[in-house]
This record gives structure tokens, sequence and C-alpha cells, in this order.
């Protein structure tokens, strides 16, 4: 999953290209499709709620373990 | 007489004290003449320590002594008394011991003044050894994410410092991740537990950002972060870091080596995500843009359709005058060519009964009829003799 970063300068860049006059419309086309994906997937991943906190410890083995923790 | 007895007895008027009353009311004073702890320099003896952790001392110079007595939390923290007659300064509130009616200094912090000047040494050898090798260089410090999602956080399982930044956090960007590796931030052990988190930190996959923090306390808890191990663990981890040790005057050398220095843990936590109202409302102006973008796009395409339609009517249009030019010419070409222009000089064409033009003497037979074809139609014609 890519990181909201990502898909924020992506949109950026789509934007960007839609608003230069010197796109074809197929790819104007393409690249509003896409943007509009990924204003969805972006409001999706800010609308969640819940943040997640863990701790992490090292096990024995040297593996890392997270765990939940409430509040 | 009745005066003397006036004064030797309490009359009728006069309030009379308990005991517990009048310590409780000397211990209000006190309370008032110095509300906050105080520090006191002296020399420390006769130490006891209880069963229960409390510690009960003197602490005396040439002229007087005061007793002391220092809580069983403190005293854990503080670990072992130290020597019997060694100079110290030590942190407290004056008071009175109201069971007793003894006067006391209720003691939160010891601290052995030769140390005190050790301790000053020891910052000022770490500070020049970090400078030497550039761990406060400004061009080191790495700009942090403008949107970190996952966050590593060095700290007290039990501070405040997590309670904190989780608060924050959880307001500004709840889609984060915030990942607590816990270490002792003060006291024996400290540096040691400090050190090995920020080694694991390295070892998190996809983390933005690392934070390491304490909650708000007295100055010497700071040693842990001014120690050069844990400013050196701190200067390797990977990902910008953010040092926020709980003090807003003091500066710790962790703030130094730090990527950005926050003054408390919450300043931290602001820092270190964005605020998902501000994104929203840049989405909101993304999509605003999209939809104009492609608006604008579509416009152009039409108007684009507009002109290369106008050429093309024009292009043909063109062609068809060259086509009706050219139908023109050859119309005249093939009316001069026409046998009906030839008649209208005055020649004139016989035609027999069976529609053949007659051209020879031979096909003239005496007696036989055919027509004339002249300019403006035919006339009958008759053989007359060969």
């Amino acid at each position: 999953m890519s990181s909201i970063a990502d898909e924020l300068s992506r949109l950026e860049e789509i934007v960007r290209r839609l608003e230069a006059d010197d796109v074809e419309l197929d790819a104007a086309l393409a690249l509003f499709e896409e943007g509009v994906a990924r204003l969805r997937a972006a409001r999706e991943r800010l609308g969640a709620v819940e943040l997640k906190v863990q701790t992490v410890l090292e096990e024995a083995g040297g593996d890392l373990r997270y765990t939940d923790l409430d509040g | 007489m009745t005066l003397s007895l006036a004064f030797s007895v309490p009359s009728a008027t006069d309030q009379v004290w308990s005991v517990g009353q009048l310590n409780a009311s000397v211990k209000r004073l006190f309370e008032k003449h110095a509300p906050n702890p105080l520090w006191v320099r002296g020399e420390m003896v006769q130490c006891k320590v209880w069963s229960s952790g409390h510690w009960y001392f003197t602490l005396r110079d040439k002229r007087s002594q005061v007793r002391c007595c220092m809580f069983g939390l403190n005293a854990a923290r503080a670990g072992k008394p130290p020597a019997d007659g060694t100079e110290v300064y030590v942190l407290g509130r004056p008071g009175l011991y109201e069971d007793k009616g003894e006067f006391q200094l209720v003691v939160s912090r010891v601290l052995p003044t030769a140390s005190v000047g050790g301790q000053q040494q020891e910052l000022e050898r770490v500070k020049l050894a970090l400078q030497q090798d550039g761990l406060f260089d400004l061009a080191r410090k790495r700009p942090l994410p403008k949107y970190a999602s996952t966050i590593a956080l060095v700290t007290s399982r039990d501070g405040a410092a997590l309670h904190d930044v989780a608060t924050v956090t959880r307001k500004r960007w709840p889609c984060a991740r915030l990942l607590v590796i816990s270490a002792r931030v003060q006291g024996d052990g400290a540096v040691g537990e400090l050190v090995q988190a920020l080694r694991l930190v390295n070892r998190i996959p996809r983390l933005d950002l690392c934070i390491l923090g304490r909650g708000g306390g007295a100055r010497e808890d700071l040693a842990a972060f001014n120690s050069e191990a844990v400013c050196r663990a701190l200067a390797a981890v990977r990902v910008p870091t953010i040092s926020a040790v709980g003090h807003e005057t003091d500066v710790s050398l962790t703030d130094l080596v730090a990527d950005l220095r926050a003054a408390t843990p919450s300043a931290a936590a602001e820092q270190a995500v964005a605020d998902r109202r501000e994104v929203a409302r840049q989405l909101a102006d993304l999509t605003a843009r999209l939809a104009g973008g492609l608006a604008s796009r579509s416009r152009l395409a039409e108007e684009q359709l507009a002109r290369t339609a106008d050429r093309l009517h024009a292009g043909v249009e063109s062609a068809l005058q060259r086509d009706r030019h050219r139908l023109e010419r050859l119309g005249a070409q093939l009316d001069a060519l026409s046998p009906l222009r030839i008649l209208d000089r005055g020649y004139a064409v016989p035609v027999g009964a069976d529609g053949r033009v007659l051209k020879r003497r031979a096909e003239f037979v005496p007696g036989a009829s055919f027509r004339l074809r002249v300019a403006d139609g035919d006339v009958a014609a008759r053989v007359e003799s060969p």
C-alpha cells in the first residue's frame, strides 16, 4: 500500500498535467480516471479513525514482536 | 493577687489550643513561608535506611543542623545513600512532623556536590566530542517527512510522554501507527536501555520518523539524554528524529543531535504528523482542480474539433470550385464540337428514310424521298433524276 504522501504527490502531478494544455484527450481522460480513483483511496485512508499504538520488543531469537497497546 | 492569677490560669475568654492544633498551625506557617522546594547545601550524616525504603538523616554545617527524611519513591530513585559526611545538595520542603512536633526537611533529591561538578565537566566533555564529530552540524539535519504514518516513540512505557504523543496523534492523524519502544529514561540503566531502544528503531521496516521523548522532570533527570552513548545512537537512527525531553528551558544534548528539538512530547507529535483537516482541504482542492482540468481539456478538444471542421469545409469548397471551372471548360469544348453548330453556318445534312446520313451519289435513288436536316429542323425532299 502506497503512502498518503505518494498518493498526494501523484494527484498533484495528475492535476498539473491536466491543467497543461498539451496532453492528448485520451491521456487526459485516463489521468482523470486515475485521479478520481486516487482521491477516493486517499479519502478512505483519511477516514480511518483508530490510531494504532503498539509496543515493539525484541524476542530472544532476534525477531521483533509487535503488541497492541490499549488507549 | 488576682492579677497574677489571671496570668497563671486561662481565663474564660482565652482560646485553648490542642497540641495537634498548634502543630498543624505551625506546619501551615512553614508551608506559607516556603511553598516551593529549596536547595540546601550541607554535610549528610547519620543516614538510616528503613525497611519501608525511607531515608532519615541529618544535614548539618558548622553552626546548625536539621533533620531530613526522604520517602520511598524518591529514595529508590536515588539508589544508595552517599557515605557518612558527604557534602550534598538536597532539594526539600521545610516542614513540621506534626506527630512529634519536630522541624524537618522533606527531601526529594540528594546530590553529592562533587558529582554535580563532575556531571558538569562530563557534559562539557561530551558536548565537545560530539561537536568535533559534527553531530550538531545544521547540514546534518534532515527534513521531517510531510506525511509520516509510521512513527517510533522511544520513551518510558509508564511515562506521560507516551500518553501525550498518542493524544495529539490521535487528534491530528489517526490513520498513523505509533510504535513504542520502551526504555527507562532516568536512573541506573537508563543509558543502556535508551541505546538499545534506538538501535531497535533501525530494525523496524517502513518507518517514517523517530521521537525520543520524556515527560517533564527535574534537571538531573536529563543525565541520560546528555550521555554520549545515547547521543551517538540517536545520530545513527536512519529516519529523521525529534528529541522531546520535556523541558522548556534546559536543552539536552539529544536536542542538539536530533533533526528537530521539540519543547514537549505533545509539541513533537504536532511536528511529526500532518493535520487530517488540512489534508482533507487539500484533497477538496485537488478534486476541484481535477474536474476543472478535465473540463478545460475537453473544451480545448471541442475547439480543436471545430477548427478542424472549418478547415475541412473550406477544403471541400475549394475542391468543388475547382471542379466547377473544369466542367464549364469541358462543356464549352464539347459544344464547339457539336454538329449542330456546323448547321448554323448553312450546311444541311440529307438523312435517308432509314435514318442514315446519305453521303454518296449512289445513295440517292431517283424518285426516292429523304429529309434534309438544317439548323432549325428538317424539310422533306425528293431525288428528281440522276
